[in-house]
């Protein structure tokens, strides 16, 4: 049995012999990155508690809020839903990935110029299944994209903004912007 | 960015992109549960199972052995808060009560009720350790409704609970008030048409996408800061140091980023707990909320039961409306009764009325603020028993509303006159709205209308505007920026500075870097604080031509500032621009920094109105509500940022209609809430709902210098009303109950058609 250390400021590593963790390997918005985790820790606290990519958001733990998406070898995944053990091998893209270095992507820019964020908490989520969904239809139609953003909720703007920055983002994507 | 289209300012009216907006769309804005630092520890909450039960007592110290758990604290380690009524922010505060909410002492009253805090090297450990909490509960019978809670000889929530009217008996009605004019009976008496209805409204959550977060760091020399994501930064210190028994020098409060909060982030949940568990572990501590936990344990809006009766002449004059209405506040005394009351009939000018309003306890979660607080319950009766009398007037239901509109000298529910509004502008842009020239067709559709009022809180903000060497300024307040007011606060700026909105940074700042600005809230960012930059800006403008009549040796009166440059009448002196000017401030005098504090009170001195415009169509077989179309129109007074003020104005007629069809909170017969995830807690996604149109009406607000009315609220308050008279329209059936949901739709219909058959087979 473990003795209760004192406090020693170093009490982030020192839970090791509670859980053993596991080695992954993965692509992360084009680089491969290693992190250790535990079995238990969700893919979206091992982007935001071990990789400091805090872009990712949690809302709901339970995949029906959709802040915490990211595209995982082309599909929106809840990351809130899925371990981080199960992330070796796969290819990754969090929000922080989603700009080409100082360019903003379409989207980003769109969502600026429409105003489409409020308190901007789940945009990353929205930008990240707007991506993936201008990714295999670069036209859609309103309806289309209140169909692949429906599992992304925000309760600051409507969604009127959003969807008329995904519909002028795939214009601006479509004139080659 | 677009042109100013007001004509009279060359920011204000346009649409630049937000200064934070570039940190939001990249995930680089560290909202609250972001933050992390050195050493730091995490926290989790044991929360009551029962909803009300005594706590015979606490035992910790099995989940104090397990390995890496740091510290664990109760109630026994709070101070003795006053039982006092205390003015924090928007609303009365009592500390007594506030800390009992923090940790439950003796009774936990709600499910979910805090009842202890552990401090542990992971979260997980941190929960795994609240299972080895040992609780002894007594449970008692839950009290859940407000009819439940009047009752002679119901359970008391609070023994020491006491009303004017009941003197010395223990009860759950925490207050009874009541607003009257003239002579309610003989105006009821003197109408043609009278209709009296009851509604039921659920409780609902403000639904914010973040949940609670806190971050407590407590040095060894007493000084404490804690980072969270609030409406309040300067509410939470005082809050905190009510409830720990602490001066609020000694705490410094950084508000991060925050994702939402509609009014539920402006009090305190997490933020004591992070200081006392950083205290007594010597660490930094980080607590972050579980969706069920959110809608558990924080402030949803009250539940409500409503009576009205109302009456008109036949030509459409209103002569009468009697009130009666209670509120659940949750476990603790403090629902928003008192506001419905005095906004269910601001819009009308009404001469007699009598409104009761009731403050109920019940064992629920204490209520918070919600967007318009208690007026969109209000309007759910008053808008829709309106849209009966116009019909049985054979007026259209606008027309209804402008002949008996509230205007300028209109005397106000509390009293006092309206200075110029802009309520029939309201209706009437609705009335030009395409939406409602357009013609409905198609079975089982229906076409509603609905206003609302809802006021501008003033209160107290503080602003300061650097001129920086290089001609460009920063804005610093102590606001909250929660959908877009940085940018707001930026334009105001640049307006009066005669710069570009890109020159001018805005910052939020902490409690230690800015003068006290009460809560994002009330509608009374963008008014009061915006009229504190506004003056502050003026203030460092006033101070740039003093520098420009010094280099000039003249007199800061013969300065003029126009499009940009200061000038003087005389030889040789050229006009010079603020960049000029600025970079010669080290050599005329030192920095300049404006400074300005505002403190604006009086009720509904510049209040906001909506109208809301919905077509719907219900599918007879099954109840369910699909919005085909969204119109709303609202006085903005003048639009700073047009952008913003249509998204304040499409997020609150969202919240409003899924108030209006789907939200609610479900317990069942032992108090236990049910439906603690957002699969359950059904809000609107974007599947649900059509885009959303908008009408700004821009009638300026004659008390402040920019005619800016807040926007943040009032959009809400009619869209239930709106959907009522809407499925009316659709399927004859009134609606008295909120949610308008599958099942209570359904069977509204299907009764309609029972007693419909009874009439027909009757007549035979």
């Amino acid at each position: 049995m473990a003795q209760k250390a004192k406090s020693n400021g170093k009490v982030n590593g020192h839970h090791a012999h509670h859980a053993h963790k596991t080695r992954v390997e993965a692509t992360i918005n084009g680089e491969m990155v290693e992190f250790l985790c535990e079995p238990r820790q969700s893919m979206l606290e091992v982007l935001r508690d071990v990789l400091e990519l805090t872009g990712s958001k949690e809302g709901c733990l339970t995949g029906d809020c959709g802040a915490c998406s990211v595209i995982i070898d082309g599909r929106t995944v809840c990351s809130c839903l899925m371990f981080g053990v199960e992330a070796a091998g796969k290819n990754i893209t969090t929000v922080e990935g989603l700009a080409d270095g100082a360019k903003l992507h379409p989207l980003q820019q769109k969502f600026l110029e429409d105003a489409s964020l409020q308190c901007g908490i789940c945009t990353p989520g929205f930008l990240m299944s707007a991506k993936a969904l201008l990714d295999r239809n670069p036209n859609p139609t309103e309806a289309e994209i209140r169909y692949a953003l429906a599992g992304n909720l925000c309760r600051c703007t409507g969604y009127d903004k959003i969807v008329h920055a995904v519909l002028d983002a795939a214009k601006a994507m479509q004139a080659g912007g | 960015m677009s042109e100013s289209k007001n004509g009279h300012y060359k920011v204000i009216g346009t649409r630049p992109i937000r200064h934070d907006g570039v940190d939001k769309v990249t995930g680089r804005a560290k909202y609250g549960a972001d933050y992390a630092f050195p050493g730091m520890l995490f926290g989790k909450v044991l929360r009551s199972p029962h909803a009300h039960a005594i706590i015979k007592s606490i035992n910790v110290e099995k989940a104090l052995k397990m390995p890496g758990v740091k510290a664990i604290v109760t109630s026994a380690d709070l101070p003795e808060a006053e039982d006092s009524t205390q003015q924090v922010g928007e609303a009365a505060m009592n500390p007594r009560y506030l800390s009992m909410n923090i940790l439950a002492h003796q009774k936990a009253l709600y499910d979910g009720h805090a009842i202890a805090a552990v401090a542990a090297t992971s979260p997980h450990i941190a929960e795994e350790a609240l299972r080895l909490i040992e609780v002894d509960y007594e449970v008692l019978p839950p009290v859940m409704t407000v009819d439940d809670a009047m009752k002679k000889n119901a359970p008391i929530l609070l023994p020491n609970l006491r009303n004017k009217e009941e003197g010395d008996n223990p009860t759950n009605v925490a207050n009874h008030l009541q607003f009257k004019r003239g002579d309610t009976k003989a105006g009821l008496a003197a109408a043609d048409f009278v209709v009296e209805r009851e509604f039921h409204t659920a409780m609902v959550h403000q639904g914010y996408i973040e949940p609670h977060n806190a971050v407590g760091i407590y040095n060894s020399d007493g000084q404490g800061t804690i980072y969270c994501s609030t409406q309040g930064a300067f509410d939470v210190r005082s809050m905190c140091a009510q409830v720990l028994g602490i001066s609020v020098g000694k705490i410094k409060v950084v508000p991060a980023e925050i994702g939402g909060g509609f009014g539920g982030k402006t009090t305190i949940y997490l933020e004591p707990l992070s200081l006392m568990l950083a205290k007594k572990t010597g660490h930094p501590v980080k607590l972050v909320m579980t969706r069920g936990e959110v809608l558990r344990a924080t402030g949803p809006t009250s539940g409500s039961k409503i009576k009205i009766k109302m009456g008109c002449t036949r030509d459409g004059k209103i002569t009468g409306a009697e009130v009666w209405m209670a509120y659940e506040a949750g476990a603790f005394p403090g629902s928003p009764v008192g506001a419905g009351a005095m906004c269910l009939l601001a819009p009308y000018n009404i001469d007699n009325f009598q409104i009761d309003g009731y403050d109920v306890v019940v064992n629920r979660p204490k209520t918070a603020a919600y967007r318009a607080p208690g007026a969109t319950n209000a309007a759910m009766a008053s808008e829709t028993v309106i849209d009966e009398l116009a019909e049985k007037c054979g007026m259209d239901p606008i027309d209804f509303r402008i002949a008996n509109a509230a205007k300028e000298g209109t005397a106000q529910i509390v009293g006092p006159p309206y200075k110029r509004i802009g309520f029939i502008e309201t209706v009437e842009a609705i009335k030009n709205s395409p939406h409602y020239k357009s013609a409905l067709t198609g079975k089982n559709r229906g076409r509603g209308v609905a206003a609302g009022f809802w006021f501008n809180a003033g209160m107290q903000s503080s602003a300061t505007v650097n001129i920086q060497t290089d001609g460009t300024a920063s804005v610093i307040t102590g606001s909250t920026d929660i959908g877009g007011s940085r940018a707001a606060m930026a334009m105001i700026t640049a307006e009066v500075l005669g710069m570009d909105v890109t020159d001018v940074r805005p910052t939020v700042a902490d409690t230690d870097s800015t003068g006290h600005t009460d809560v994002t809230g009330g509608s009374r960012t963008t008014f009061a604080t915006g009229m504190a930059v506004y003056n502050a800006a003026q203030d460092a403008l006033r101070q740039l031509k003093e520098r420009a009549a010094k280099t000039w040796e003249k007199k800061p009166e013969d300065v003029k500032f126009e499009d940009g440059k200061f000038s003087a009448e005389g030889e040789g002196i050229k006009p010079m621009t603020v960049k000029q000017l600025a970079s010669r401030l080290a050599r005329t005098g030192g920095p300049i920094t404006g400074r300005a504090q505002v403190s604006t009170g009086g009720i509904g001195v510049g209040p906001a109105f909506a109208a809301t415009l919905v077509d719907v169509e219900v599918d007879p077989d099954t109840g369910k509500v699909q919005i085909l179309r969204a119109t709303v129109a609202q006085d903005a007074g003048t639009a700073i940022h047009p952008s913003y003020v249509e998204g304040q104005m499409q997020g609150g007629t969202s919240q409003g209609l899924g108030w209006a069809l789907n939200e609610e909170y479900f317990y069942d017969s032992k108090g236990t809430l049910k439906n603690i995830g957002l699969l359950d807690y059904r809000m609107p996604t974007c599947l649900d709902l059509p885009m959303i149109e908008t009408a700004i009406v821009e009638i300026p607000n004659p008390i402040h210098p920019l005619g800016v009315r807040g926007v943040g609220e009032v959009s809400i308050v009619p869209p239930p009303a709106a959907v009522a008279n809407a499925i009316y329209k659709a399927t004859g059936v009134r609606m008295t109950e909120l949610p308008m949901s599958p099942p209570r739709v359904l069977k509204a219909i299907l009764e309609h058609r029972r007693v419909h058959d009874l009439q027909a087979a009757a007549a035979d």
